[in-house]
């Protein structure tokens, strides 16, 4: 067993840095803010182009690697604050729904489909598709297509998230039933949007302790003050305790056999057991993400409840993905309901 | 990433569950919490019987006597013997965990030589001498001294959180030899039968006699007994404080868990969640963290493996598992209502209600964020060492 992030695993996460520092730089980003659209076919097929939707394919339409791969390159969109239906896109590609997903020509959005109506979807406009990945926890995920025609739709004023533009519906477009018996849509997701948190969790406490570093009061950098230094050590601990998690979930969906043995042990079956595994990555790399950008706001004090600093911008998102693949309230409930006899090996 | 196990390890797996099996049922159940000469003969029993099948030490590298395991094995060794139900490390700790692998990295042959073999037999108990009642997170400003006086030195002071001292052998000793701060302290081996020890239990939380206070009064110790050099005895202590690399809190995470299982049967049991979705809901986020820890483990112990050292997951793990221990704790006691008023073990129409593990699991997990660091000194540790913010003391 070796659970290290790898080398061939760091240098992936490396190139899709420098790419997104080279193509999507936060100005870029931020120049769209409250827009309709807020990621340009441009840069989405660029997104393509670099193979982020199309991880998981086979060669030489993807590039044949795993779940967990797939997790490191979405920690760095989250870290990014790369804006657009990511997590909808890559499903889609993955298991060939839409056309287009796998190279960035085609957007596709997630909807939670429940709690409705109204039903909130997030960039409609640019959607070519939907997918509903189910209810919690009986499952029975769909494809909504031609969701941007839908007749209802009305775009909200004041999103949450000036980078996450917002429709609301009250009724849903006609829904195509999507075969998925062993609940991986909903696994699968979880586990992207969870790399995707904990991303935003590393990149906030990242800019907490360079501004705790530098921030100068009573002639003292903030941060060698023990209540500052706390706050930054628990931001730590959240990230890496919920990016481990998301880090088994993903190996685990890439190794039947060892999920197989683990599911075993656990008095589990495989399906069930990778979707606690990835229910409990998704819980806790949201708390991570909501609180790091919070304790990141107040080590940032008045500053950082502007918008002068990204900061609110992670906090936003992270409410943003929190809403979806399971709200804190369903996956722990899912998680507190599993077989008392089940046991904690992932 | 790779969560797979290599054959080897499978293999070592498979071979060490077979022997647990024949094994652990022939074990009988630990001798009561305060019967400490019971708990000296049970424990080193149980490592007799390690030793005699090849597991002792499986920690220990090979020129010390012990398997040499990898850190990965160290962790499926552990998991084995707590999924068997096997008698825990108890009075053996300090030997196997501390003084042991101190001796083997800094003792002189003459000392690996006589004081090794008998950790491993499980022959002689080991207690540890570093705390002082004015010296606990600040360890360094230690004052128990050691005046050399021919070639013995001359020890006066005394030492608190002392485990298992009423049935120890001997003491790793921490004395002050030279000037104030980590470098003027000496490594010493202390018999515990020298005239002038004195040992005062100290009754814990828990009601029980865990921990002790140790006065010194004149305890004479050839200077032969000295591990490394005089005044040196700072980096010899640290050169083991990261022995257990990764593996530290292996066994509590797996008793944790199965708590935390047993707790949610006894939820079910009185139906407890229908009304209140929250207690089912603080049941999932404890299976959360607690498997995101399993695989926090998984982590910290391959970076081990692979380059000798643990990362930065040690002190992140503690930090974690202690809050959520603690919460487990908390949450058994709300759940247990007035069954936790006691630990009794309880019945009632069902059959047994657990209290009594659920309640001292809550006792202990109190100490889980003061003992081995406090989590205020861990949170500056990971400030300071991992994320680079001034020091300020």
């Amino acid at each position: 067993m070796d659970f290290r992030v790898d080398e061939a695993q760091r240098e992936l996460a490396g190139g899709i840095r420098s790419m997104l520092e080279g193509r999507l730089p936060l100005e870029r980003i931020r120049s769209s803010e409250g827009a309709p659209r807020t990621v340009g076919a441009d840069d989405w097929a660029a997104l393509g182009e670099t193979g982020v939707f199309a991880l998981t394919l086979p060669e030489p339409a993807g590039t044949g690697l795993g779940l967990a791969d797939a997790a490191v390159v979405f920690e760095e969109l989250g870290r990014s604050l790369v804006p657009g239906p990511l997590v909808g896109t890559f499903l889609a590609a993955a298991r060939d729904l839409v056309p287009g997903a796998a190279a960035g020509r085609a957007m596709v959005g997630v909807c939670a489909g429940r709690g409705g109506p109204p039903w909130m979807l997030e960039h409609l406009s640019s959607l070519d598709a939907a997918l509903c990945p189910g209810d919690l926890p009986s499952g029975g995920p769909t494809l909504l297509s031609a969701v941007r025609d839908a007749p209802t739709a009305q775009r909200v004023a004041e999103p949450l998230d000036p980078l996450t533009p917002l429709w609301q519906l009250t009724r849903l477009p006609a829904a195509q039933p999507l075969e998925d018996p062993e609940w991986r849509l909903f696994s699968d997701g979880a586990v992207l949007t969870a790399a995707l948190q904990v991303g935003h969790a590393a990149r906030t406490l990242e800019l907490a302790v360079a501004y705790a570093k530098e921030r100068h009061q009573f002639s003292k950098p903030i941060g060698s003050f023990q209540a500052v230094k706390h706050l930054c050590a628990d931001m730590l601990v959240r990230a890496e305790v919920a990016r481990a998690a998301v880090h088994a979930a993903a190996c685990l969906a890439d190794a039947p056999d060892v999920l197989a043995a683990e599911a075993t042990t656990a008095g589990s079956t495989p399906a069930a057991f990778l979707r606690r595994s990835a229910a409990g990555a998704k819980l806790l790399a949201d708390e991570a993400a909501i609180a790091n950008a919070r304790a990141a706001i107040q080590v940032h004090g008045g500053m950082g409840y502007t918008w002068e600093v990204p900061l609110h911008l992670h906090l936003k998102r992270s409410h943003v993905l929190a809403t979806s693949f399971g709200a804190k309230g369903e996956l722990a409930a899912l998680l507190g309901s599993l077989p008392a006899g089940a046991r904690a090996e992932p | 990433m790779d969560l797979r196990f290599t054959a080897a390890e499978q293999a070592f797996r498979e071979e060490l569950r077979a022997w647990l099996a024949t094994t652990v049922p022939a074990v009988g159940p630990p001798p009561a919490h305060d019967d400490w000469p019971a708990r000296r003969a049970y424990d080193l029993a149980w490592q007799r019987r390690l030793f005699d099948a090849g597991y002792a030490g499986v920690d220990w590298p090979v020129e010390g006597g012990g398997r040499g395991s990898s850190p990965v094995e160290q962790l499926v060794f552990k998991e084995e013997c707590e999924r068997a139900g096997a008698p825990y490390v108890g009075v053996n700790f300090v030997g196997l965990l501390h003084a042991g692998p101190t001796i083997i990295a800094e003792g002189s042959p003459s000392q690996r030589e006589r004081y090794l073999p008998p950790i491993l037999r499980g022959e002689e108990v080991w207690c540890q001498g570093f705390s002082e009642p004015d010296a606990g997170s600040d360890l360094a400003s230690l004052r128990t001294r050691a005046v050399r006086d021919g070639d013995d030195y001359v020890v006066n002071g005394s030492k608190i959180w002392t485990s298992h001292a009423e049935v120890a052998d001997f003491c790793e000793l921490l004395v002050r030899t030279g000037g104030e701060g980590n470098r003027g302290i000496s490594w010493l081996i202390v018999p515990m039968s020298s005239p002038g020890i004195e040992i005062r239990p100290l009754r814990t939380i828990e009601g029980t006699t865990e921990f002790a206070q140790l006065f010194l009064n004149d305890v004479r110790v050839p200077v032969a007994n000295r591990v490394g050099e005089e005044n040196d005895g700072w980096r010899v202590t640290m050169v083991t404080l990261s022995f257990e690399r990764g593996t530290a809190f292996v066994g509590e995470l797996l008793e944790a868990v199965r708590l935390l299982g047993e707790l949610q049967a006894f939820g079910t049991r009185l139906d407890l969640f229908t009304g209140h979705p929250a207690l089912l809901e603080r049941i999932g986020h404890l299976r959360a963290a607690f498997d995101a820890l399993w695989a926090l483990t998984k982590r910290n112990v391959s970076e081990a493996t692979q380059t000798g050292v643990p990362g930065i997951g040690g002190s992140v793990f503690k930090l974690a598992f202690s809050e959520h221990a603690q919460a487990l704790g908390n949450l058994a006691m709300e759940m247990l209502a007035q069954a936790s008023l006691c630990a009794d073990p309880l019945h009632g129409p069902h059959g047994p209600l657990g209290n009594a593990e659920q309640v001292h699991n809550w006792y202990k997990s109190i100490n889980l964020t003061i003992a081995a660091g406090t989590s205020q000194v861990q949170r500056n540790i990971v400030a300071e060492r991992i994320l680079g913010l001034p020091r300020a003391r």
